[in-house]
């Protein structure tokens, strides 16, 4: 049987990328971040997941509002690199679990998730910069074959806190009924607080945030009830994609162990980072 | 907040200064986001780079979006439905990047804005 052994919460800010692909992990500006995330990569690396599921939402690189669905899973054997405006990040193309991705897909849909299934899917900055944080590519490719999960968060109505939690439980439930003896880590992303638009651009909320990290590790169901207006006051109208995070923490126990933690608020948005494992 | 419609959010509110993108604002942009969106391809940035009205008449947008697109006036876009994520592609384009674009929101120039940040150097 499959089963979950790792959860991870993390900003996915696309400068974080600029400074990845740049050379600049050791700059003084970036290492307080970069650092935080070597720990991560090695206790995965000893955890050695098979799948990582990577719930994160695409920022226009790959969907469109002509049609713009709620909940988008991967179904393929590969991810292209997505171009969001830039060129293409210079990074391995990304390896799918087809087997896995339509046993996870089946199992949502007959527990009540109406998923867009895609075939075809390019990923961004939202997925990839939570996958060079936590795997380093070799020249073989990443460590680990993945599954996207994009959730709209940018077009209200978006899904609920609690609609994110409950799909956590339900890959939970789909990963342990696959039958194949397989590790999956799950990676919630997006936030912290941050607002890109207004007079207010750039400002954070760093206690907010610091609130949010001891919640989802602690008492998680008490971020399932705030409304999307309360999050948006607390986090920014940008950080309501922390509800993202909830998806990952209802998918692990109420019991899994916090592992690492971090949190970094050098520019505009709140970088926060939380880890947990279950009990083997 | 009985109605279960409203429950989640206050209808046409900004919140903290920022503007919320909903269905009515998506469909108000839907003419300037398609356009922002077709510059993910390289070959599109190239048309938009050689003749931007001819670029903006393809795409439909109204004479007050085009006047907008040419003064580089990303916070009249906003309020026009244009969505951050995809004007950040018109910013890059235009060689506006998002904290170039962030400045002018808050009336500051640019190294304004730097000095107000916690760590200015990690741009």
């Amino acid at each position: 049987m499959a089963r979950i052994v790792a959860g991870i919460g993390t900003s996915h800010v696309p400068s974080i990328g600029g400074a990845y692909d740049r050379g600049k992990t050791e700059t003084p500006a970036w290492k307080p971040l970069f650092d935080a995330y070597v720990p991560v990569r090695q206790w995965l690396k000893d955890l050695q997941p098979d799948v990582c599921i990577m719930v994160y939402n695409d920022h226009g690189a790959d969907f469109f509002f002509d049609r713009y669905p709620t909940f988008a899973v991967g179904c393929a054997d590969r991810y292209a690199i997505a171009d969001e405006g830039f060129g293409t990040r210079a990074l391995p193309i990304i390896r799918g679990d087809l087997e896995f991705s339509q046993h996870l897909c089946q199992s949502l849909v007959y527990d009540e998730f109406d998923l867009t299934i895609c075939q075809q899917m390019a990923v961004e900055h939202g997925f990839l910069v939570p996958m060079h944080l936590c795997f380093d590519p070799s020249e073989t490719g990443w460590p680990v074959a993945s599954v996207p999960i994009a959730v709209n968060v940018l077009q209200h109505p978006l899904p609920t806190a609690r609609r994110c939690w409950r799909l956590g439980q339900a890959i939970r439930r789909a990963v342990e009924s696959y039958p194949a003896d397989i590790k999956v880590a799950i990676i919630g992303t997006g936030g912290m607080s941050h607002k890109l638009t207004g007079p207010h651009f750039g400002q954070m909320q760093a206690d907010n945030d610091q609130d949010f990290l001891d919640r989802i590790e602690r008492d998680p169901e008490s971020l399932t009830n705030i409304t999307h207006q309360e999050l948006m006051h607390r986090f920014g109208v940008e950080g309501i994609e922390l509800i993202m995070w909830l998806v990952m923490r209802g998918a692990m126990s109420p019991s899994a162990r916090k592992i690492h933690r971090n949190y970094y608020a050098p520019m505009t948005t709140g970088m926060g980072m939380i880890t947990l494992e279950e009990d083997q | 907040m009985t109605n279960p419609i409203h429950a989640q959010l206050q209808p046409g509110s900004r919140i903290g200064g920022s503007l919320v993108f909903d269905l009515r604002m998506s469909w108000r942009g839907l003419r300037i986001n398609t356009m922002c969106n077709a510059l993910s391809k390289p070959h599109e940035r190239e048309s938009f780079k050689s003749d931007e009205e001819d670029f903006m008449a393809r795409f439909e947008l109204t004479e007050t979006e085009r006047a907008m697109v040419r003064q580089r006036d990303f916070s009249g876009l906003l309020e026009a439905g244009g969505n951050i994520y995809y004007l950040i592609k018109l910013g890059a384009v235009t060689g506006n990047g998002l904290y170039r674009i962030g400045a002018r929101m808050r009336g500051e120039t640019y190294e304004e804005f730097l000095a107000t940040r916690n760590v200015p150097d990690s741009v």
